[in-house]
């Protein structure tokens, strides 16, 4: 009984970490073959992380005096997985808008002020199958509108979203693909609107004094917004454009060329068709490899080949969910190894799909040197695997964020505990 | 959202009332009624008036060897052979005897398997492209509405065909959204190209009924006329069997006698009579333990049978109740969260159904999902072997194959690598339980469908002519 409900806090708490109370220690992961994804692969190598960090990552590295040791002897050793884009935390229950808060309501579509990560809750019963599942790092993503706001970086730990954040803002988001719900008719008219909101943000820039002292002419933004995007016009800050037609893609690209953005394309279901183009203007792409299907006019070309075509072509590529059971819906982040599976059932290199979910999304997001890789310097996010990650058969054993390791009871496993043996057992005062 | 798409509504047809469906039959001579009610001009026991003009493929005697047969009724055969003949299995085993002119296919230590049977599809009637133009799935004018049957709204230029045929998908079950409290009938599809949904219709498939519990209903007719509560749409499922039970003792009292007019014919109370007659399989939408225990309770008071439980993301809760009636539960491996009802789903939810003795159906609800069912059961083996309940790939196997095929009341046609069973057939890359594995050549009926090594050889919709660039091309 006693047990029971220590078992039952703990869980709620979602967290047990190995060595409670321990804030300084080392860790060293041994005898693993090692990914580091910034270097080739090494056999029977060690990873030492100390306080938090990672400080040594070789096949002859020391184990340093007091190193709690973990035998990763036949097991593969790479760093946490990050998701490039999700509304994990920002989304429990999809249907109930109590539990929404990804999309602002802006103003006239444009809500470039809006930081997604504000509503960020970091007591979701959805974290921890994430990390479980050996995500250790997230992008959340506003979405809707013609302007969505700013995405963040984040770990997965516990505390507050202060404490989670490794880097906020990472992006501004926009939707390009459909000029409905940018409020607008067509998809010229769309690019005017986001042309316009450019164009404004620059003139606000230069004339903030005569602004103060309203004697500017309307904008299409509001203060807030038009701010907001300044480091989007300087170059400072990426966008992230979410547009699946090339056609569109195409336009995206001439607008960022013409204001020199830092673009990056999400979705891109027809990006292949274009992968030569968007490898010379050094665009990267976050996109899935488990859908096919031409749902729309906009994604008639949509194949599970794009993400390797664009790889091949030397694109920058990020995988993210963008299929049923993917992981777009905040519940199933966890199914980002079966996207690199796929991916790799779809032409891409095994190397190149574990990039695609480890430091190539650091690099787009500019936090490669916090995360995504294993060698020195970096966070202490590092994942031992039973075997080949993206298996399904393969588990994540030990899970370590920031040199901390989890074993995370979910809300699931305390379901299954509770039903395992039919009828159930509910733990009620005097029940045995 | 997308888990929420088959309630997908046109606006514009809000709280239009269904058009009477009811017709007079005109008074038949004693000699011609047979015909008629065969024909369905009658309101009789397994009218047919739109009867399958289902042609099998060419196909030649092929045997397909040195191959792991994963055969949904025993132990795998490795190393073993597949002899294809006529359209039927014609041999299983260790090796088969291969008569002369059969074309040898050396599967190289590659896996076979049975065709994969989705039971809970919406190809067709929710088609790609997804415009309004082509959303066909609920007709949520009226939360009872067993009048609608699916096949009447299934585009077979549907691009999602082929893609789901090339995920090794042979058999399908088309059903009406989950708008509504009854949603009408389903139909069981062959993945053929067609020219109309005929040429596609599985010969001699019973119709199932798509009934709905729960969310969805009250969510649509909350606020135009109800239900509005999960008791109203209890209220509405027992009022429905209650016109139903009257209705068929009308129609078997004048089928047995034939004395004075026929009753006056109607649609839906037809398809009702059908189910409690037996005729009909009933597939009930239903997310949570407490009320998939009412409706079997429903099923009680009329006397019918639930053939399974569809998405049934708490089935674990009552897996025991489930066995004890028999009733199958089709379910997604991790899909949850998405809505309240979906709140409890465990990703252990096949492996603790199937401990319980339970039937299990990897199920898609999804285009997408349906073309990797085989990648759904992965998912939920290894959330069995995490919590003790290890299942075997003989045993998944059969949520992909045998047990929807049961759930269709197919199973004696196909569903396994049996001799004698329907040459519904898939090479596999690799373990189909593999995240690298897809399937590499598909037969139906002992045609050679599709054949990933040669795209000109793929199935390719009339809408896909000129919109969807080839695979392989840079455009």
């Amino acid at each position: 009984m006693i047990s029971n409900r220590l078992k039952l806090t703990a869980a709620i708490a979602l967290v047990a970490a190995t060595a409670p109370g321990l804030e300084a220690q080392t860790v060293a992961i041994t005898g693993g073959k090692v990914y580091p994804v910034s270097g080739p692969p090494i056999e029977n190598g060690t990873v030492v992380i100390t306080d938090g960090r990672i400080t040594a990552v070789g096949a002859n590295v020391a184990v340093p005096a007091g190193a709690q040791r973990i035998d990763a002897t036949g097991k593969i050793v790479t760093p946490g997985f990050v998701n490039s884009a999700t509304q994990l935390g920002v989304q429990e229950v999809a249907a109930v808008g109590d539990t929404r808060d990804a999309s602002a309501r802006g103003k006239d579509e444009i809500a470039a002020a809006f930081t997604v990560w504000e509503g960020l809750n970091p007591n979701s019963v959805l974290l921890a199958p994430a990390r479980k599942a050996g995500i250790t790092s997230f992008v959340v993503m506003p979405t809707g509108g013609l302007v969505a706001g700013q995405a963040a970086l984040v770990d997965v730990v516990p505390g507050t979203t202060t404490d989670m954040i490794i880097r906020a803002p990472v992006a501004m988001i926009a939707e390009v693909g459909d000029p409905q719900s940018a409020g607008v008719n067509a998809r010229g008219e769309l690019i005017v609107k986001l042309r316009e909101l450019l164009e404004d943000t620059k003139y606000f820039q230069a004339h903030r004094d005569a602004f103060d002292r309203a004697q500017t002419r309307p904008f299409a933004a509001s203060r807030l917004d038009l701010q907001a995007m300044i480091p989007v016009v300087e170059g400072r800050l990426p966008l992230v454009v979410n547009v699946d037609k090339e056609a569109d893609i195409d336009a995206a690209m001439r607008l960022a060329r013409d204001y020199n953005i830092k673009l990056i394309i999400g979705g891109g279901a027809e990006a292949w068709m274009m992968a030569d183009k968007l490898a010379a203007a050094r665009i990267p792409v976050l996109t899935g490899a488990m859908n096919n299907i031409p749902s729309g006019f906009a994604t008639l070309g949509q194949r599970q080949e794009n993400a390797a075509l664009l790889r091949k072509a030397g694109v920058q590529v990020a995988l993210i969910g963008n299929a049923g059971g993917g992981d777009e819906e905040a519940f199933n982040v966890r199914n980002l190894k079966q996207e690199a599976g796929n991916a790799v059932a779809y032409g891409m290199s095994w190397d190149d799909a574990l990039r695609a979910v480890t430091l190539a999304p650091a690099e787009v997001f500019g936090v490669a040197d916090r995360v995504g890789s294993l060698q020195a310097g970096r966070e202490g996010n590092v994942v031992v695997w039973s075997g080949d990650p993206f298996e399904f058969t393969t588990r994540a054993e030990r899970v370590f964020v920031r040199g901390r390791e989890y074993h995370d009871t979910t809300r699931q496993d305390l379901l299954v505990d509770r039903y395992k043996n039919l009828p159930a057992s509910h733990n009620l005062p005097g029940a045995h | 959202m997308r888990a929420l798409h088959c309630l997908l509504l046109l606006g514009a047809t809000a709280c239009a009332s269904a058009a009477s469906q009811s017709t007079t039959a005109p008074s038949p001579a004693r000699d011609s009624a047979h015909v008629d009610a065969e024909r369905g001009a009658l309101s009789v026991p397994n009218a047919d008036p739109f009867p399958s003009t289902y042609k099998p493929f060419p196909s030649r005697t092929t045997v397909i060897r040195n191959v792991n047969l994963l055969t949904a009724a025993g132990p795998m055969i490795r190393n073993g052979a597949i002899l294809l003949q006529d359209g039927k299995i014609a041999a299983v085993g260790a090796t088969v005897n291969a008569p002369a002119d059969a074309l040898v296919i050396d599967g190289g230590g590659k896996y076979v398997t049975p065709g994969i049977i989705d039971d809970h599809s919406h190809l067709g009637v929710y088609a790609a492209p997804g415009v309004n133009a082509l959303s066909d799935g609920n007709e949520a004018t009226n939360p009872v509405t067993p009048q609608v049957w699916a096949e009447h709204s299934v585009w077979p230029q549907d691009p999602q065909f082929p893609r789901n045929l090339a995920g090794g998908v042979t058999t399908l079950q088309v059903l009406p959204g989950s708008a509504n409290l009854i949603g009408g009938r389903s139909v069981v599809l062959k993945v053929v190209p067609g020219r109309t949904v005929q040429e596609m219709k599985f010969p001699g498939a019973k119709y199932g009924l798509k009934m709905a519990c729960g969310e969805n209903p009250k969510r649509v007719y909350g606020n135009r006329g109800g239900p509005q509560t999960r008791m109203g749409n209890v209220a509405g499922y027992r009022a429905a069997w209650i016109r139903a039970q009257d209705y068929r003792r009308k129609w078997d009292k004048w089928n047995a006698d034939h004395k004075g007019d026929p009753p006056t014919r109607d649609l839906g109370l037809e398809t009702l009579a059908e189910v409690l007659r037996g005729n009909i399989l009933v597939h009930n939408h239903c997310y949570r333990a407490d009320e998939m225990a009412q409706m079997i309770d429903i099923a009680h008071e009329f006397g019918y049978k639930v053939r399974s439980f569809h998405h049934a993301v708490e089935a674990y809760k009552i897996a025991d109740l489930l066995a004890k009636e028999g009733i199958a539960a089709s379910v997604w491996a991790d899909w949850g969260s998405f809505k309240m009802e979906a709140l409890d789903a465990v990703r252990a939810n096949m492996a603790l159904i199937n401990h319980a003795g339970a039937r299990v159906i990897v199920h898609s609800d999804d285009p997408s999902g349906s073309q990797r069912l085989n990648q759904e059961a992965a998912k939920g083996m290894e959330a069995g072997a995490e919590i003790g309940l290890p299942v075997s790939e003989d045993e998944a196997i059969k949520w992909l194959t045998i047990n929807p095929a049961w759930a269709l009341d197919l199973d004696d046609k196909i569903g396994s690598l049996e001799t004698g069973k329907n040459a519904d057939v898939v090479l596999w890359t690799g373990d189909p339980f593999s995240v690298y594995s897809k399937p590499e050549k598909v037969w139906i009926d002992g045609a050679l469908l599709y054949d990933r090594l040669d795209p000109s050889e793929q199935w390719r919709t009339d809408f896909e002519l000129g919109f969807v660039p080839l695979t392989g091309t840079n455009r």
